[in-house]
């Protein structure tokens, strides 16, 4: 997976039907890309419904929280739907897993994204990294650790 | 992975004070698997009375369960009125009928005073601990419920059948 203090690699992926979604548009924030295997799978739902409900605390960490699967956006916006989900989803559907192959958490052999994430700072560059166990979900104090480990480094 | 706030004094404690064992649950009051749970946990508590205290915080999923939240809420009223548990094992006997008339007829079967408790339901206090609990929760690695924790460490193992109580014997004198 791309180390800590690389460049994040742009993409523009699908996040509706008809809306895509440009990773250097979101500069000035702070972005947590959450790479995991497939919508309605149950490790992903919980690791997603557990995002949903921790929205407004990376919020107040000025930070955006994207997730990314090579499902196609239909499937994408679906799960979201039955999940009443409130940030994006991304379909790294085509190439496939182009994306997750950038940045080094596509599972090959399965044709997945590996269960990955990644805190980018506010100028693209990859703050924190973290790759879980595929059948592990890797909760949120990783990340909430991170981004306050941010917030001390600018500050000093 | 540690409990990173600890038990203390605002937690209800169901046990005895002094007990070797502390087994912290995160749960959620409409979700299915913390039901499941619920006469799990009752029943060990029966078994190993003396040796575990327990402690129960919220980490209600709100967007997935709605009435979780408020169910929450009503347990912590409760609990001004010296009726905590009482209120909890309704809540998990009723998981699926919890919406607000439902927590007052609850209320009443208890023997609330009702006036009390409806302004107790609005409560800032009691809406900032529910959030403190599903916060303490999330940094301390909770990612799903119910997620429990045994004298302080994350308990990653199946709490399923009598798994839970099994290790507790394995890993205790009891």
């Amino acid at each position: 997976m791309l180390p800590i203090q690389s460049q994040a690699p742009d993409f523009e992926l699908y996040a509706t039907p008809d809306q895509k979604i440009k990773l250097s548009s979101l500069q000035g924030k702070r972005v947590i890309l959450a790479f995991y295997p497939a919508d309605w799978s149950p490790v992903c739902s919980d690791q997603m419904a557990l995002y949903n409900e921790m929205l407004e605390y990376f919020h107040k960490a000025n930070a955006q929280v994207i997730g990314i699967s090579v499902d196609g956006k239909w499937c994408h916006m679906s799960f979201s739907a039955d999940r009443k989900l409130h940030f994006p989803l991304l379909a790294d559907f085509e190439p496939k897993g182009a994306v997750a192959k950038a940045y080094g958490v596509y599972n090959e052999e399965i044709g997945e994204c590996q269960r990955a994430l990644f805190v980018i700072d506010e100028k693209g560059t990859i703050a924190w990294n973290y790759l879980s166990p595929v059948g592990v979900n890797p909760g949120a104090d990783g990340i909430m650790d991170a981004l306050e480990e941010m917030d001390k480094t600018k500050k000093a | 992975m540690p409990l990173r706030t600890p038990v203390n004094e605002t937690d209800y404690l169901f046990g005895s004070m002094n007990a070797p064992i502390e087994l912290v649950e995160y749960g959620d009051y409409q979700c299915p698997h913390c039901g499941r749970a619920h006469p799990i946990v009752k029943d060990l508590l029966q078994r190993v009375g003396q040796q575990v205290k327990f402690v129960f915080r919220n980490f209600p999923l709100s967007k997935i369960h709605p009435q979780a939240r408020m169910a929450a809420l009503a347990a912590e009223a409760a609990g001004l009125q010296n009726k905590y548990w009482t209120m909890h094992d309704i809540l998990y006997e009723n998981q699926k009928r919890l919406h607000h008339t439902a927590l007052l007829e609850y209320a009443a079967g208890i023997g609330l005073q009702m006036d009390q408790f409806t302004v107790d339901m609005e409560r800032e206090d009691l809406a900032t601990k529910v959030d403190s609990h599903f916060y303490s929760g999330m940094r301390s690695g909770v990612s799903a419920t119910p997620t429990f924790f045994i004298n302080g460490e994350k308990y990653t193992g199946s709490w399923e059948n009598d798994d839970l109580l099994q290790y507790l014997k394995s890993s205790f004198p009891l």
